[in-house]
């Protein structure tokens, strides 16, 4: 084989992937496109979302999230802190953590999902309800956070670990007023890896927060989130393909706009000189 | 000048690290918390299963005590296997292609799309799959819904993570190597094959192994393109059910026996993963090392 | 703040202070030892600190120069494997007596690192954390003290009008002088610098070294430099360190001026003339 020959087929074969991920990537846009409005954004879903639109969807959506994020953040922050700050590196239980840690990342979600459903909605009592799901998506979105978390911790210049022990300021001061701060970007794409993957998540909230299209009314209440939704236009209701598109390109956007807003919030954090506790 | 308030600050230290480290134990052994449940919810069906059936029968009719998994499990490795060996050229090939010939351009476009397409849901793939391949394959060999359309699909799904994985692996590669290749007069294809590849071999394999892990554990995007039917699939074209979409399918009917033999099928699936994670953790751990 | 100004001894006060004092031992070393993972990095190091005197530490690189610094704040603690024997006696104190808490030692002995590393913080909370977390409640007193301290190190004029934009956004040799008034901001009685210059521009090294000399009389100053020029313009004594089979030791110890014209050992005057090293 020569050289011009290798050359060609790496070119063909990054060629290839690039013409089919772009197309995917096209036709949801494309497909997308037609059946997004505003109205589709603001309204209640009609004849089992073939028409109308996808509010209270969109809103349980959210607020999973928002329950996800509630405690996936300060969780994620307290785990990576300990394993990067208050233990050594080669201490046997920090070890095991993060053994245990990268076992919870590559659990399926689908066997998340029946777990959630066991455990946080039978066992705690939960039922079918935007809390069981916000908590299930938590216990995928941790380990996720934490790794990216530690890695922008144990990035960061070790002399400022040393000059605070050399001023005397105590770990929580070097912690919270440098180490933190200085990690916001780590701490950002973290946010972003877990968030992204909590708002594609559909089979892990099957079982959790449930299939109900009306609107929430408190955390208590069963929702569906969008990716569900997609899910059962898809797969459910015929003649719901258009609607499932708008709902995809919705639901794409929504992870974009996670993305730009958590970067937008880092570097404020940053600029701002950090929290003033 | 100075109060001495160091009792205080010194038991904060203390007082956080203890903190810290009881939640971090508590994260730690949710995974232990999520098999014990499995076990648990499995239970009943144990003492009737034969597990000698299960893998070696297709015959799934929980409701009447056959418990045949041989097809779903077969479904789920087919899957996950043939969506790594399509994905692992293409992804290795982008990244190759990414580090050594991409004008800057070119490179910044691909890691774009790459960047996007491994965030798109898998839902999305799905809908995808279902409304745009799965049409065009039962055009030239019906039903469509097939195995060949779930490893389509997973590969492609898994092809942005295969092939950034790839790419870091390769980047962090010194750049001496590649100086010292040029110098030897060495061109990009030995390189690649003989110098670049085998040394960042560690790396694309930690990578490969986490996205077989996905690809097996992966459910909504199979579920909507195999065409869910439990038997063992005679070729290719085949509608196939795997064991993520057999717990989504019937999960929400399912009570006493049926139930259980959900769960243990759950159970079985989160051990096979489980252990390739760990796998793929020591490996990444011996990268350091070395 | 005047405290500070009575201590020093004016008429450009040091040979005044040397002769008239009789050198006050501030700092002594005895036997001291340190290891590394079990094997000796340094051993049998015995050497006295002048009150008001600035002590050149000098000889080539891996000798056990900075292990030994940071042995003398205690800040080898910070690594468990690194093990530190002997006495260091701060006014008769020993130091590495657990009675002594690592607060009140880092408020007494101050430390200058090798590269400038301000907190990434405005340049005022770089100050104002160490001074907070040292128990000033008083924001008025905190704001004085930082002004005092700025006009000190000659930053004053070049920043009193960011105050509050982040610190990593200084040159260099502005950095440097940032760390140095951080240092001094606690008052300290010792000051360790780590070839404070060596990461500097030769213009703001200049700087730096008009600095580290302004603070002869006030202060202890023991600096570990490469640059034996320097070592020899500003140190009042000089220790020459070499190693001896894997393990550095102290070779001579004296007045700068014995050190660099007539040493009695030959591997000293190898070294300073040059020769070796």
């Amino acid at each position: 084989m020569s050289e011009r020959l290798f050359e060609m087929i790496i070119w063909f074969v990054a060629a290839l992937s690039f013409v089919l991920i772009g197309t995917l990537i096209f036709d949801i846009g494309r497909l997308g496109t037609s059946g997004l409005s505003f109205d589709f954004l603001t309204q209640l879903p009609v004849n089992s979302g073939r028409a109308g639109g996808i509010l209270p969807i969109l809103t349980s959506t959210l607020i999973v999230l928002c329950i996800t994020l509630t405690f996936t953040v300060p969780l994620g922050i307290a785990c990576s802190l300990w394993l990067s700050e208050f233990v050594e590196r080669k201490n046997a239980a920090a070890q095991l953590a993060k053994i245990g840690l990268d076992a919870l990342a590559g659990v399926p979600s689908i066997v998340m999902g029946l777990f959630g459903h066991v455990f946080f909605s039978q066992f705690l009592g939960f039922g079918f309800s935007l809390l069981s799901g916000g908590l299930t998506l938590s216990c995928m979105a941790l380990p996720i956070f934490i790794k990216t978390t530690v890695e922008g911790l144990t990035a960061l210049d070790s002399d400022w670990r040393r000059q605070a022990a050399a001023l005397g300021l105590s770990k929580t001061t070097l912690v919270w007023n440098v180490l933190l701060p200085a990690s916001s970007p780590a701490i950002a794409a973290g946010l972003i890896l877990a968030l992204g993957r909590a708002t594609a998540e559909s089979a892990a909230l099957i079982f959790t927060s449930g299939y109900v299209d009306r609107m929430p009314e408190s955390v208590f209440d069963s929702g569906r989130v969008l990716s569900v939704h997609i899910y059962d236009l898809a797969m459910n209701v015929t003649g719901g393909d258009k609607a499932a598109y708008a709902t995809a390109l919705t639901l794409t956007a929504l992870i974009l706009l996670i993305n730009v807003f958590v970067i937008w919030v880092s570097e404020k954090w940053l600029k701002g000189g950090a929290l003033n506790l | 000048m100075f109060k001495l308030s160091s009792f205080f600050r010194l038991n904060l230290d203390l007082f956080w690290g203890r903190l810290f480290g009881i939640l971090t134990a508590v994260v730690a052994c949710l995974v232990g918390l999520i098999l014990f449940f499995l076990v648990r919810e499995s239970l009943p069906v144990f003492h009737e299963l034969s597990w000698k059936d299960v893998f070696s029968k297709s015959e799934w009719y929980p409701m009447s005590g056959h418990f045949g998994m041989a097809g779903m499990v077969f479904a789920t490795v087919a899957v996950a296997w043939g969506a790594l060996l399509a994905a692992t050229p293409f992804g290795i090939g982008c990244a190759v292609f990414m580090v050594f010939l991409a004008p800057r351009s070119l490179m910044i476009a691909m890691k774009m799309i790459l960047a996007i397409g491994a965030g798109i849901p898998s839902v999305v793939f799905g809908l995808w799959g279902l409304t745009v391949l799965v049409p065009w394959i039962a055009e030239h060999q019906p039903p469509g819904a097939s195995l060949l359309a779930s490893i389509f699909i997973l590969g492609l799904m898994i092809l942005p993570t295969v092939a950034l994985t790839s790419y870091s692996a390769l980047l962090s590669l010194p750049s001496s190597l590649r100086q010292a290749s040029l110098a030897l007069g060495i061109g990009i294809k030995g390189h690649v094959l003989s110098v670049a590849l085998p040394a960042a071999k560690n790396g694309l394999v930690a990578g490969m192994i986490l996205a077989l892990a996905r690809a097996a554990g992966e459910t909504m995007a199979v579920l909507m393109v195999s065409g869910n039917i439990a038997a063992f699939p005679s070729s290719i074209f085949d509608p196939v059910r795997t064991l993520t979409a057999n717990i989504a399918l019937e999960m929400s009917y399912a009570t006493g026996q049926h139930r259980a033999a959900l769960f243990a099928s759950g159970l079985l699936l989160a051990i096979c993963v489980l252990v390739m994670v760990v796998f793929a953790h020591f490996f990444q751990r011996h990268r350091i090392h070395e | 703040m005047n405290a500070l100004e009575t201590s020093v001894l004016t008429d450009g006060g040091f040979t005044h202070l040397y002769e008239s004092r009789e050198h006050l031992t501030h700092l002594s070393v005895r036997s001291l030892k340190i290891t590394y993972q079990k094997k000796a990095v340094l051993d049998d190091v015995s050497m006295d600190f002048f009150r008001g005197c600035i002590t050149t530490l000098i000889g080539p690189s891996g000798c056990g120069k900075s292990s030994f610094l940071s042995a003398l704040n205690r800040l080898s603690n910070l690594t468990p494997t690194c093990g530190v024997t002997g006495e260091i006696e701060l006014d008769g104190k020993n130091i590495l007596a657990d009675k002594f808490s690592q607060r009140e030692l880092s408020q007494k002995i101050g430390m200058v690192f090798q590269k400038p590393n301000p907190f990434p913080l405005t340049i005022h909370r770089n100050l104002d954390l160490p001074l907070k977390e040292h128990g000033m409640s008083c924001r008025e007193r905190r704001n004085q003290k930082i002004e005092a301290v700025l006009r000190e190190v000659g930053l004053w004029e070049e920043v009193h009008d960011r105050l509050h934009t982040p610190a990593l956004h200084l040159s260099g040799g502005q950095q440097q002088r940032l760390c140095i008034a951080r240092a001094l901001v606690l008052e300290p009685e010792v000051l360790l610098m780590d070839e404070p210059c060596s990461a500097l521009d030769p213009i703001s090294s200049r700087v730096v070294e008009e600095l580290i000399r302004s603070l002869r009389g006030r202060l202890t100053v023991i600096i570990v430099t490469h640059n034996l020029a320097q070592a020899r313009r500003i140190g009042d004594f000089s220790a020459f360190f070499w190693t001896h089979e894997r393990v550095g030791r102290l070779i001579e110890f004296g007045p700068t001026k014995v050190i660099f014209d007539s040493p009695l050992h030959e591997l000293t005057k190898a070294y300073v003339t040059g020769i070796s090293g």
